[in-house]
Order: C-alpha cells, then sequence, then structure tokens
C-alpha cells in the first residue's frame, strides 16, 4: 500500500468535495438572496410569461444535477482508478 | 391500469374548456380505491418475497447489500419525495405563484451535498445507521444515544406530518374516516417493516418512484397538451388572468431572512435524514452509493421541474379559488387538475398514487427509527455489542412495531394540525442535530466525543427550542401577541451553533482515542473494508 499516494488522493477528493459544495451553496443562496432582497429584478420577464426568477428557479435544478454529474464522472474515472491501483 | 388511462385521455378529449367546476373529491371514489387495492396487493406480494429473503440483521436494515445503484437511485427519490412534495408545492405555486417553487429548488440543492460530502465516506465506515459513521473513533455509549435522539426527533417529527397528512388526504379523497384511514396506513407500513425489512421497504420505494414520477409526467403532459407544448405559453396565460406578480417573488418571503433560513435547512437537512442516509448501506460498495445519489438527484429534479408545469397549470385550469374551496391549505390542486383533465378516473389514480407516496415515506421512516432503538440503543449502548444475531432481528421487529403504533397514536393525537411546520422541524432537526456531528466526526482529526455528543444534543434541543418560541407556534397556534424568536425556520441559527458547540467542546476536551484513530478512519473513508 503506498500510504503517500493515498494521502495525496484523499487530499485532492477532499478539495474538489470542497469546491463542488462551496459552488452549490453559492448557486442556491446566491439564488434565495436575489428573491429576498431583489424581488423586483426576479419578477421581471425574459420573454413573455418566462420571469428571471423561473428561469433561474430551473437552471438552479438542472445546474445541481449537472454538478452531480461532473463529479461522478470524475470519481469513476480517475479516483477509481487511482484507489485501484493503490489497494493492489 | 391502461384501459383506466385511456378512458381518462378520451374524456380529457371530449371535457374541453367547459370541464366541470364540481368536484367528486370527498366521495368514495370506486377507481381510486381499485389502484389503491392494486398497490397494497403488489407490495404485500413484494413483502411476502422478501421476508422468505429476510434472514440475518442484514438483510432487514441493508437488503443484504444487493440494490444496485439504479434501483437504489429510484428508492432514494422514492424515500424523499413525499407527499408534501407532490401536492403540497403543486398547492402552494397554484395558489402563489412563483414562492412555491423555492420549495421545488430547495428541496433538490441538498443532493449535490450528500453526494460530495457524505454518501461514500458513510457507506465505506458505517453498517447499519449514520451513527456507526459517528461512533466509528468515538465512546460508544454517549455518541449512541446523542445520535439515537438526533434520529428518533426527526423520524417523529416528520411521521406526524406525514400521517396527519396522510389522514386527511385519504378522508378529502376515499371518504374514510380520518382515525381508518390513520390505522390502515398504520397496518400496510408495518407489515412491510416488520416482514419484509429493507429488501421490502426498497421495493416499495422503487414502485412508488415509479408510480409517482408517471402519473405526475401523464398529468404534466396533459396540462401541456392545452397550451400547444409550450411551459411559457402556460405560464403567460397564469400571468394574464392573476397578474405578473404570479411569475415574482410574493409575500411567503416577506422578511429575507425567513427566506435564507428555510433555504438551509432544505439545502442541509437532506444530508442528516435518517432513512435517506441508510439507504446507502444497501449498495454492495461506495462507488454503487455515489451513482445511486446521481441517478436519485436526476429523477427528483425532473419531479420538481415538472410541479412548475402541474402548479401552473392547477393556477389556470382549475383556478385558486376552487382549490382553495376544497382545501384551505391547497393540498388538493394536483387531483383537482387531474379530475378537470381526465375526469373521475384520473382522479382516482392520482389519489391511489398520493396515497402510495404516504405509505412508502412513512415504511423508511419507521425503518430508520426502529433501527436506531435497536441496533444504536438496544444493541451498542444496553448490550455493548453483544447481542446475538437472532437477538437483534428480534429487537429490530419489536421496535418497527413499537414505532408503528406510536405513529399512528400520534397523527390521531394531531388531527387537525398544521403539518407544514413539523416536516420544516424534522429537516431543521436533521440539518442542525445529525449533518454538523457527520461531518465533523469524518473530516477533522480533532474531533472529540465529547464534542460530537454536545454538537447533536444542543442541535437537537436548540431547534425544537427555537420552533417552540417562533412566530409559527407562539402567534399561529397559541395566540400570543408576538414570539420571542422572530424567525419561521430555526436553521440559522441552530445549524451554525451545533457547529460552534461541536468546535469549541472538541478543542477544550480531551480524547486520546479519537485522535489515535483518526488515520485509520481517514483511511477507510476511501478504501472501506480494503483497507
Amino acid at each position: 500500500m503506498n500510504e503517500e499516494r493515498l494521502r495525496v488522493l484523499s487530499a485532492l477528493r477532499m478539495r474538489i468535495a470542497i469546491a463542488l459544495t462551496l459552488t452549490m451553496i453559492v448557486i442556491y443562496f446566491g439564488f434565495i438572496l436575489l428573491i429576498a432582497f431583489n424581488p423586483a429584478l426576479m419578477g421581471s420577464l425574459v420573454v413573455p410569461g418566462l420571469s428571471v426568477g423561473i428561469l433561474l428557479g430551473a437552471l438552479v435544478i438542472v445546474v445541481s444535477w449537472l454538478l452531480t454529474w461532473g463529479y461522478v464522472r470524475w470519481a469513476n474515472d480517475y479516483y477509481d482508478r487511482e484507489l485501484a491501483e493503490l489497494s493492489k | 391500469m391502461s384501459a383506466a388511462l385511456s378512458a381518462a385521455l378520451l374524456q380529457v378529449a371530449a371535457g374541453g374548456e367547459n370541464a366541470a367546476r364540481t368536484t367528486s373529491i370527498g366521495e368514495p371514489n370506486a377507481v381510486a380505491m381499485g389502484f389503491f387495492f392494486a398497490f397494497i396487493s403488489v407490495t404485500l406480494g413484494i413483502t411476502y418475497w422478501a421476508a422468505r429473503k429476510t434472514r440475518t440483521t442484514e438483510d432487514f436494515y441493508a437488503a443484504g447489500r444487493s440494490i444496485s445503484a439504479g434501483q437504489n437511485g429510484f428508492a432514494l427519490a422514492g424515500d424523499y419525495m413525499s407527499a408534501a412534495s407532490f401536492l403540497g408545492i403543486a398547492g402552494l405555486v397554484s395558489t402563489t405563484g412563483f414562492d412555491g417553487l423555492i420549495y421545488s429548488t430547495g428541496w433538490l440543492v441538498g443532493w449535490p451535498v450528500v453526494l460530495f460530502l457524505i454518501a461514500e465516506p458513510l457507506r465505506n465506515l458505517g453498517k447499519y445507521t449514520f451513527a456507526d459513521v459517528v461512533a466509528a473513533r468515538m465512546r460508544q455509549t454517549p455518541v449512541r444515544i446523542a445520535a439515537a435522539i438526533g434520529t428518533l426527533a426527526t423520524v417523529i417529527f416528520y411521521l406526524i406530518a406525514q400521517m396527519v397528512g396522510a389522514g386527511g388526504l385519504i378522508k378529502l379523497m376515499f371518504g374514510l374516516s380520518y382515525e381508518t384511514a390513520i390505522v390502515v396506513v398504520g397496518i400496510a407500513m408495518i407489515a412491510y417493516v416488520l416482514f419484509g425489512g429493507m429488501i421490502a421497504t426498497t421495493w416499495v420505494q422503487i414502485v412508488k418512484a415509479f408510480l409517482l414520477l408517471g402519473g405526475a409526467t401523464i398529468l404534466a403532459a396533459l396540462v401541456l397538451s392545452k397550451f400547444s407544448w409550450s411551459p411559457l405559453a402556460l405560464f403567460s396565460a397564469a400571468a394574464e388572468r392573476y397578474g405578473a406578480t404570479v411569475l415574482a417573488p410574493g409575500k411567503l418571503v416577506a422578511n429575507p431572512w425567513d427566506a435564507v433560513s428555510l433555504g438551509m435547512a432544505l439545502m442541509f437537512g437532506t444530508a442528516g435524514l435518517p432513512h435517506i442516509l441508510m439507504r446507502f448501506y444497501t449498495v454492495p460498495d461506495a462507488q454503487a452509493a455515489r451513482k445511486s445519489v446521481f441517478y436519485a438527484t436526476g429523477l427528483i429534479g425532473f419531479f420538481y421541474l415538472m410541479t412548475f408545469i402541474l402548479g401552473f397549470g392547477a393556477m389556470v385550469l382549475v383556478t385558486p379559488e376552487a382549490i382553495v374551496a376544497v382545501d384551505k391549505g391547497g393540498n388538493m390542486a394536483a387531483p383537482l387538475l387531474a379530475e378537470v383533465l381526465g375526469g373521475t378516473p384520473f382522479l382516482g389514480f392520482i389519489a391511489a398514487v398520493a396515497f402510495a407516496t404516504i405509505l412508502a415515506v412513512v415504511a423508511g421512516l419507521t425503518l430508520s427509527g426502529a433501527a436506531a432503538l435497536s441496533h444504536d440503543l438496544w444493541v451498542s449502548v444496553a448490550r455493548k455489542g453483544e447481542a446475538t444475531p437472532i437477538e437483534q432481528l428480534r429487537v429490530a421487529r419489536i421496535a418497527t412495531v413499537v414505532l408503528g403504533v406510536i405513529a399512528v397514536m400520534l397523527g390521531i393525537t394531531f388531527k387537525g394540525q398544521n403539518v407544514a411546520y413539523m416536516v420544516s422541524l424534522a429537516f431543521a432537526i436533521a440539518a442542525s442535530a445529525n449533518f454538523p456531528a457527520l461531518l465533523l466526526s469524518i473530516f477533522w482529526r480533532g474531533c472529540t466525543t465529547m464534542g460530537v455528543v454536545s454538537s447533536m444534543l444542543v442541535g437537537a434541543l436548540a431547534t425544537v427550542l427555537l420552533i417552540y418560541l417562533s412566530p409559527t407556534i407562539q402567534v399561529d397556534i397559541l395566540q400570543h401577541e408576538s414570539a420571542w424568536f422572530p424567525l419561521k425556520n430555526p436553521a440559522l441559527v441552530s445549524i451554525p451553533l451545533s457547529f460552534a458547540v461541536g468546535i469549541v467542546v472538541s478543542l477544550v476536551s480531551r480524547d486520546p482515542e479519537a485522535r489515535a484513530k483518526f488515520a485509520e478512519v481517514a483511511r477507510r473513508v476511501h478504501l472501506g473494508g480494503r483497507g
């Protein structure tokens, strides 16, 4: 078992996890703070029928899912392969 | 099912604009009964099959770790999408417009957090409950007791909300009495969990997730078919009839800090819900746990995007006046929409789907509560880990019956109460009592037994206390002039408080054993059993 390599991998996963979590927090609380402090902007229309608020709300959902996709891709491709090599 | 559905579709074609404003909600509905009994028969059949496969505690709590990532994705979605999601959001959007969508987004954004921080370490460190993870390098007894308090508090408030919701819903839809409805739900959920354990509970979730996603998709498609398949045409119609304000934030977020606090409870509560966390033990390894969150996030996100269509569809096609006339809380918006679009048969189908939704969620909750009582309190604390497998299984089953009976009694006791604050209470406790302790114990070397225990206890107590002092209880329920605590949801205060207490107490207390074991735990976070 290569302890040093595991430590490096562990630190990398931690950095990615923290960065993605912070991204999620910024996106969602950005959305919430806009609702709370700038409702007029959220109510303005992009095109008839579509307000900024509804567009951003749908985007929050889609982007959340894309973030999980990005993480799973990285973990399946890189993290798992490193772990498999480590535990040989 | 297909005959009833095509009948429903035919009626939509014939019904058109003058679909009746009178509703058959509240009258016994033969189609609803038929679908409901079909669901009960299928799920009890699954339970019978599962009971024959449930021999060990690993089968009972974790389905023998044999659930695939895809199956667990559906099961997670089934466990998570409660009646509050389906009926509650549709109701809120149809009566308030945009404000309801704050919940649609809030209930999804917790899932990436679960994936990035919790799912894989949990699978690699624990066995049956989240307390296994917190206790991995700490002294067992105090951690298990505190974690069981956090789990049971979350589960019980969640159960009350679901039970009271179920009773009211079934009364409205099937014409059964409230008490009968609660007892029927109680018996079915005890049967699933008692005999079929996690295997039956998982498959009940999967069947329910298919029904709920299928029912909501058909309903959304029927709505869009009336607006030339354009969501924007639907939103425009809503804005035309009720003013552009329905597309903008309204009075639900009159106090900005309330919105932020609610957002925190929703986002971090998901990562502390015991029945969700328990599902990660049902898959073979951490990789499957990871993939299952990805599938679940996709399914749940798709569902919440559809709530946009269902809510505004109900606003335009049913009208808020008609929705509030049937139920003040607006909870009947989705069933009423189904009736307008597909007549009584489709109403019956959607009613049965809503019932199945509640039944599946309470089964998952009961199983996680029973695991806290038997695995954490009885086996780990009372018997110091020395119980035989047969005794463990027996205690788990006794705990299931006890919790089921308690849930039925609480459901009857809290009849007629406003249940919304109980769901927010469950999320706030999960976010304040369970989530900080999990995070600190997995990732922080300096975390001590005293630290996590005080974080869990202070998190749970502060949440309950602040909810009691909040305007929801003091002004709305106790009819006092004002409330001591200004926010409706305590998460803004209770989550940072729980973290702060955990950190400060860890810094001033000593736990050489927890520190010494950190290196091993840090390895197991990645390697699980392999390390």
